[in-house]
């Protein structure tokens, strides 16, 4: 009985030692380490492949572009990255004639862009960059022998690391056109920087015809981009394209050295899945030293980073919030940053309160834990949260959710017919955005007005953005046109009560969605409740996103559902979406209504090519009064980003098109132990109830074993 | 004129449907043909003697009974419109089911509300007369609009709901328990009065007793139900407003048809190929025990998500076949039904072939074989009888392992349409509101109660019937 | 012995062949080379031609069964089905589409999370189940078999998704006892496990023990099982001993079976192939089993 007792008593003293929530090693606890969580594994990590913000997340931290974002300032800005100023652009005619900078479009036969960076920026330690004494690559012509001893990245004993060089950004410009790397960009680049179709077809050929284990893409010369100097390079544009400044920020244009494609060609790197994509290799103030999908992603500070400072000025506003209080300080802050396999949101969601994550965002389903609205329609913590030393941070995203008409190939909703315009109209209203909005975004969703969010250069506020056909302006207040007013407009459309003036029959529509999600039941009668208003009868048919993508690209549907995230942040990327010679069915552009206008398109051109100012915002008032006129979309809504943050973390601007804004965060290491010391006190009486039970239970069973047994010994010495 | 413009509807019958009426049909039948053999007769008494086989067995028909009244489909005629040629009909497809339901299935409130309240679950800016916002619960369009305004009279409310219902109920069965006596007393010539007394005291062979308080209970709950949820939420409602009750009771359509249909499909095959392998052996045998075995060696959940996208593609590009979403819905329920049916074969199957190899040896048979007569025949008289008893606990066993695997399946999103109202799709939803603050409980609990009385009655009665059919337990 | 395993490994040929058929067919409908491509490549900004290039690259231009522009035996093998298919026989995975991963390595990568939960839970639940249905053997036609019969009605009523959402909810979000989700290396998994593994058990128990209990039970009423109680050997000795090891051979039945299940990880034509592969390893050493167990039973 004693032997019992006492076992009893160490596994209780187990359990209570040992049963606590924290899901990390003791090791991690007052480290200067910022813990965050990744969903699903990363598939290119390789910046001439990667186009995710999934991916984004890591890259950003790792590639330095020759440009990036201001990390505080708005409207966006472009400042130098690894390169020492920002470029401008030189205009050639036809004849190579410098033109001066205001010379108009047609004249421009192309733009050369010179970049110059900085000297001195070194490359992170890495493996294929080790050279042995005689100066000698170690590691670019590795034996079976000693493959096998190598598994990971860290498994390389020697690393070295070189100075980056203008060859660098040149050498990845090629790889764009990579016949194997597939780079996502490659189709609209090859349009615009000279020499980059020609190179890709040259490629092909060699990379068929020869199947070489590595393609030395320093053989290949591409005639629109030149090495200047070691510090200087050259781009060449076809025609007039100022867009071409945003894309030099992102990781796409980042250097990437010749070593680096060399080392990973090996096939024996192959075979054990060491790769670019798995291992990149970067210049920027973090490198990537554990990629275990599974399980964990590492970030730690680059050793070789050339140093960069916290930016000395900000936005309006910033200087209260604390954002400037670092301003000058060498960044990085944060040694480590380490982010955990977690697939669902709501384990994310209760370990963020717990104290084991330290950043947020909230799904729709625990806002109202989260935030209160405030009356006069503001979005603020609840006091729980306040309480528990919890921020709110909101940021509109550069993107936009839209239902859009088949303008193209549809007789009822699309085409010029006066009779869709109404129609298209009168939907327009009865979908109430702001209900929608308010159920399944609790709020976090700010109604489209234009195809322009806040923040981009040509979005107006107040009573000159809004939309007249669809809003009123009342008491300073957009506010929805009543429903009659579109069952007015229906029955000028032909429509009367949602029935065909002629014959009778039902007006029947159908939406065209991608489904999947848990609340799309909810969604989708959400949807059917909103024509009904208008005794429409709605059929939603929900596919799989392949099957949806098939049937946009085919125009094989009435009314679609699809949404938009900016490359940058320039009304032309959104505007383009609704450019005639963009459409999807004829062209395969990213026009999926396949609205055309001549003179939106005129106006287009335009546009696209003009320097922010009045006589921009002038000709982006007229594209959009006939995009509401013409209604091609309805204009559905911009999500707004609300992101929870404990206070242990400082620093905290989104920025949702730079995501590169790790280096400027700081932790608190301290602050964080104390709140998880104090919100993840164990409960044990459930844990001593079972046990007593099962005590009970086996006291019981044993009791009435004994009494059978004797009972049978007496019946044995009975018969007996 | 009136009633001519009340019954004009377009009767929808849906694939589903149909074969729910098929199995109805064939169920019908086979009680018919039972009754004429003895032996069976004996057997199904035993089921029913049991008090758990008989109440398991009530609450079983009541489930079936709405089953069967969400299966007659139709379309509500449109009001006539002016200048209109010939009648045109409402797209919305409802059910008899959700005519006798009639008030909560129309009584859609905003987002959630708790069960029994008359609130919203959520704050919302009201606008005030003096033109002020402020933030507060907004009263619901429906549940306990009648009640006044700070709702103080709520508790009296549903006392005096109560009472109506037990008075209902009283009514009901107490005609229905007359109607038993009346039909026993005239068939054994004996006084109503005796037949009474005997099912009182319990002294009946089947337990009639429990029988009628099961049913008493039932048609109790039934009655409340009815009366509540006509001014209440019972269950709440869900994210868009819609009742929950309502919901979980026309999930249960979803269920039986997966729990049935599934075998109705799958039966042909199993019987067939069991007893053609075990019957003729060689190649035969050879040909469908590869079969088999191929099928299952594939892991179960990995073929069902394949297949169920397969079928799914194949929807999606062929919607000209399914105009509407309910009949896009309803042929996925039916390839759900299909595909499971595909891979639950398989153990019948082995079970059969290894029945038929023993009975094959038995003399009658060799001499059957003797005598010429031709093997179709042999099979049709020796072995579907012999076998029968297996093919039936294998249905009724399997039926509950169905519904619970069309819930997790669902939940995987590999189940029923999202548009269909299923248990599975239910808990799906129900996962994200337990997340929230306060938590949303209702939905979870509404399809555990649901799907728990289903699943319960029917291992229940499976195993009465299992008692009865085979008290060795061979199977 | 030997032999007899050679023979099933032959059988167990044409089985895999089928199983591949079917995957390939289920696969390639599901989704086609295109889909596959515009997949991978993402959404904005593709043009067709970057498909083909993917297409090409990755040997998806081919037909899918017959290639009618090559002659002999390469009208079979220039197809995607040869191609993609054929060296699953040699559990050669190749490289994934995506961003040409070796996929062996990864499924040996991913194997472990999956299986460091499945086993524990498999031997905890064999383990109760059989504890439970001895004592509800033992106390037959007590009150206390009675109780554990409803008890096991009533937990196979409940569907394994409440098992998993109430014990979610209970032991992490309410109790703090166990991290709600994650997974560590080495020893310290043990605490990811706890939670995980409790539910498993859980939500297997009710169906386990009816099933153990009902074995037990057609063995106990055997007449060995009789004599060797009328000779006065202590019930539990009659159950553990005799009961137990007479049992075996259905238990061993039902476990093996379900083996391949474990490693079941995300839906991949590869997983469905392995999962196969298992399978059909999993009935040779049941069949193995049952000699070792039970001498009597003899391999032909």
């Amino acid at each position: 009985m004693r032997f019992t007792k006492t076992v009893l008593l160490i596994v209780l003293a187990l359990l209570t030692s040992a049963c606590d929530n924290n899901p990390y090693p003791a090791s991690f606890s007052d480290k200067n380490i910022r813990l965050s969580a990744f969903s699903s594994r990363l598939k290119y990590l390789d910046p001439a492949r990667s186009y995710s913000s999934d991916e984004y997340q890591f890259i950003r931290q790792i590639y330095e572009p020759p440009l990036q974002y201001h990390y505080l300032k708005r409207p966006y800005t472009l400042i130098p990255s690894s390169a020492t100023e920002v470029p401008k652009p030189q205009y050639f005619d036809a004849n190579g004639n410098a033109l001066p900078e205001n010379a108009p479009v047609e004249k421009i036969d192309h733009s050369l862009y010179e970049i110059s960076i900085k000297r001195g920026v070194k490359y992170q330690p890495h493996p294929c960059f080790a050279r042995n004494d005689q100066g000698q690559f170690i590691y670019h012509n590795l034996s079976e022998q000693e493959l096998s001893t190598l598994h990971e990245l860290s498994d390389f004993e020697k690393t070295g690391s070189r100075e980056l060089v203008a060859n660098d950004f040149v050498y990845q410009i090629k790889r764009l056109a990579h016949p194997r790397i597939n780079s996502p960009i490659y189709g609209l680049m090859s349009e615009y920087i000279v020499g980059l179709r020609e190179l890709n077809e040259r490629l092909q050929k060699v990379n068929d015809e020869q199947k070489p284990d590595y393609l030395d893409l320093e053989n290949y010369p591409l005639t629109g981009v030149e090495v200047v100097d070691d510090y200087t390079y050259r781009v060449k544009i076809k025609g007039k394209y100022p867009q071409f400044l945003y894309w030099l920020a992102m990781p796409f244009f980042a250097p990437i050295p010749p070593e680096v494609d060399r080392f990973y060609s090996q096939k024996g790197l192959i075979k054990r899945n060491i790769s670019l994509n798995w291992y990149p290799v970067g210049t920027g103030p973090y490198m990537l030293t554990m990629n275990n999908p599974n399980y964990r992603i590492i970030l730690e500070k680059n050793p070789n980073f050339h140093g960069e400072v916290y930016p000395l000025e900000g936005a309006a506003g910033d200087k209260e919030l604390g954002l400037l209080v670092d301003a000058g300080k060498p960044v990085p802050f944060i040694d480590s940053a380490i982010y955990t396999l977690e697939k669902e949101t709501i384990p994310y969601w209760n370990k963020f309160l717990q104290g084991y994550y330290d950043a947020s965002g909230i799904s729709s389903d625990n806002f109202d834990q989260a935030v209160a609205i405030s009356a006069d329609g503001n979005a603020t913590l609840t006091d729980d949260m306040r309480d528990k030393g919890i921020r709110l941070i909101t940021s509109v995203r550069p993107t936009i959710f839209y239902f859009g008409f088949n303008m193209m190939l549809d007789q009822v909703v699309g085409g010029t017919a006066e009779s869709a315009r109404l129609l298209r109209q009168a939907i327009s209203i009865a979908m109430d955005m702001e209900e929608f909005i308010s159920i399944f975004l609790n709020e976090r969703g700010l109604p489209a007005q234009s195809p322009l969010p806040q923040g981009i250069f040509g979005h107006r506020e107040e009573d000159k953005g809004i939309n007249p056909y669809v809003y009123d302006w009342v008491n300073g207040k957009a506010k929805r046109k009543p429903i009659e007013t579109a069952r007015r407009l229906l029955a000028q459309a032909g429509y009367p009560n949602g029935r065909n003036e002629k014959t009778g029959e039902p007006l029947v529509l159908y939406l065209d969605i991608t489904g999947g999600g848990a609340d799309d039941k909810s969604r989708f009668d959400w949807y059917r409740k909103q024509f009904a208003k208008l005794d429409i009868q709605l059929i939603v048919r929900a596919t799989d996103y392949s099957r949806f993508r098939e049937k946009i690209q085919k125009g094989n549907f009435q009314i679609f559902l699809w949404g938009w995230h900016a490359d940058y942040p320039d009304p032309e990327n959104f505007f383009f979406l609704l450019y005639g010679p963009h459409s999807k069915v004829k062209n395969s552009g990213e026009n999926a209504a396949n609205y055309q206008n001549d003179k939106f398109d005129a106006l287009f051109e335009q546009m696209k090519n003009m320097d922010n100012g009045e006589a921009r915002l002038k000709i982006i008032d007229e594209m959009i009064e006939i995009l509401r006129y013409d209604a091609p979309w309805m204009w559905g809504f911009h999500p707004l980003d609300f992101s929870l943050y404990h206070d242990w973390e400082q620093n905290v601007k989104p920025h949702p098109i730079a995501n590169n804004g790790l280096k400027y965060l700081r932790i608190d290491a301290k602050t964080r132990e104390e709140y998880r010391e104090k919100h993840n006190q164990p409960v044990l009486w459930p844990l001593g109830l079972i046990l007593i039970l099962i005590i009970v239970v086996i006291v019981l069973a044993v009791r009435l074993y004994q009494q059978r047994e004797h009972r049978k010994l007496e019946v044995l010495t009975q018969n007996n | 004129m009136e009633l001519m413009e009340v019954f004009d509807i377009k009767v929808v019958i849906l694939w589903t449907d149909g074969l729910v009426f098929l199995l109805t049909f064939l169920a019908l039948f086979a009680i018919i043909s039972m009754r004429s053999n003895p032996y069976l007769r004996r057997t199904w008494r035993e089921v029913f003697r049991s008090k758990i086989g008989i109440s398991a067995f009530v609450v079983l028909m009541a489930y079936i009974t709405t089953g069967i009244l969400d299966s007659f489909h139709f379309r509500a005629a449109l009001e006539n419109t002016e200048n209109q040629t010939g009648t045109h009909y409402s797209g919305e497809v409802t059910s008899v089911l959700d005519m006798i339901i009639g008030q909560p299935h129309q009584h859609q409130e905003k987002t959630y509300s708790a069960p029994f309240s008359a609130f919203q679950f959520a704050k919302e800016n009201i606008e005030l007369p003096d033109g002020t916002i402020q933030r507060q619960y907004p009263r619901l369009k429906y549940g306990g609009s009648h009640l006044n305004e700070d709702t103080s009279d709520k508790v009296s409310d549903i006392i005096r709901r109560t009472f109506v219902s037990i008075l209902w109920a009283l009514l009901i069965w107490g005609c229905l328990v007359w109607l038993l006596i009346f039909l026993k007393a005239r068939k054994s010539q004996n006084s109503m009065a005796k037949i009474g007394r005997q099912i009182w005291s319990g002294r009946t062979d089947i337990p009639w007793k429990v029988a009628l308080i099961a049913t008493g209970i039932l048609i109790l709950s039934i009655s409340w139900f009815a009366q509540i949820a006509d001014g209440y939420h019972i269950f709440g409602t869900d994210k868009v407003g819609n009742d929950v009750f309502y919901q979980a009771v026309k999930s249960i359509r979803t269920g039986l048809i997966v729990g049935t249909v599934t075998t109705l499909i799958m039966l042909p095959l199993a019987i067939s190929l069991g007893i053609m392998a075990g019957y003729f052996r060689g190649w035969v045998d050879d040909v469908i025990q590869y079969l088999y075995t191929t099928l299952s060696s594939i892991p179960g959940v990995l073929l069902i998500a394949a297949a169920m996208l397969v079928l799914n593609v194949w929807i999606d590009n062929h919607p000209e076949h399914f105009p509407t979403a309910v009949q896009r819905a309803d042929i996925r329920l039916l390839s759900l039904c299909i595909i499971l049916g595909m891979t639950s074969w398989i153990g019948l199957c082995r079970l059969l072939r290894g029945e038929t190899l023993k009975l094959r040896e038995l003399g009658y048979v060799h001499a059957a074989q003797v005598f010429g007569v031709s093997n179709v025949q042999i099979i049709k008289r020796h072995f579907l009888p012999n076998l029968m008893h297996i093919v039936l606990i294998t249905v009724v066993l399997d039926f509950s392992f169905l519904v619970l695997a069309e819930a997790v399946l669902s939940y995987l999103g590999i189940g029923v349409d999202p548009t269909t109202s299923s248990w599975g799709n239910m808990i799906n939803a129900a996962r994200l509101e337990l997340a929230r603050e306060p938590v949303v409980w209702w939905s979870l609990i509404a399809a555990f109660l649901f799907m728990f009385g289903l699943v319960l009655a029917a291992n229940l009665f499976s195993d009465a019937v299992r008692r009865a059919f085979d008290p060795r337990g061979v199977s | 012995m030997f032999n007899y395993i050679l023979r099933r490994l032959a059988y167990a040929l044409p089985i895999l062949l089928g199983v591949n058929i079917i995957t390939f067919a289920l696969f390639f409908v599901v989704i086609t080379p295109n889909d596959m491509a515009r997949l991978h490549l993402g959404d904005k900004h593709i043009t067709q031609e970057q498909i083909q290039q993917w297409k090409h690259e990755r040997g998806y231009d081919k037909p899918l069964f017959i290639n009618k522009d090559s002659q002999g035996f390469d009208m079979v093998k220039e197809t995607i089905f040869y191609q993609k298919s054929i060296s699953l026989f040699f559990l050669d995975f190749g490289t994934s589409d995506a961003d040409r991963r070796d996929i062996n390595y990864d499924i040996s990568q991913r194997m472990w999370p999956s299986l460091a939960i499945a086993v524990p839970t498999f031997i905890v639940g064999l383990l109760v189940n059989i504890t439970m249905a001895m004592l509800l053997v033992f106390f037959r036609g007590t009150h206390i078999d009675t109780l554990g019969v409803v008890l096991t009605v009533i937990l196979m009523s409940i569907s394994s998704l409440f098992y998993i959402i109430a014990g979610q909810f209970l032991m992490s979000k309410l109790w703090h006892l166990a991290p709600i989700s994650g997974y560590e290396l080495g020893f310290d998994a043990w605490r990811f496990l706890i939670l995980p593994v409790v539910i498993g058990v859980i939500s297997g128990m009710g169906a386990g023990t009816r099933w153990y209990r009902s074995i037990f039970l057609e063995e106990i009423n055997r007449d060995y099982v009789r004599t060797a109680r009328a000779k006065g050997v202590p019930e539990l000795k009659v159950l553990f001993k005799h009961v137990l090891q007479n049992a075996m051979i259905p238990i061993l039945t039902g476990v093996v079976v379900v083996i391949p299940a474990l490693f079941m990880g995300n839906l991949i034509m590869e997983t469905l192939f392995l999962g196969s592969v298992l399978y059909i390893i999993g009935l040779i050493i049941t069949d193995i089993s049952y000699t070792w167990v039970d001498p009597r039973v003899r391999l032909s």
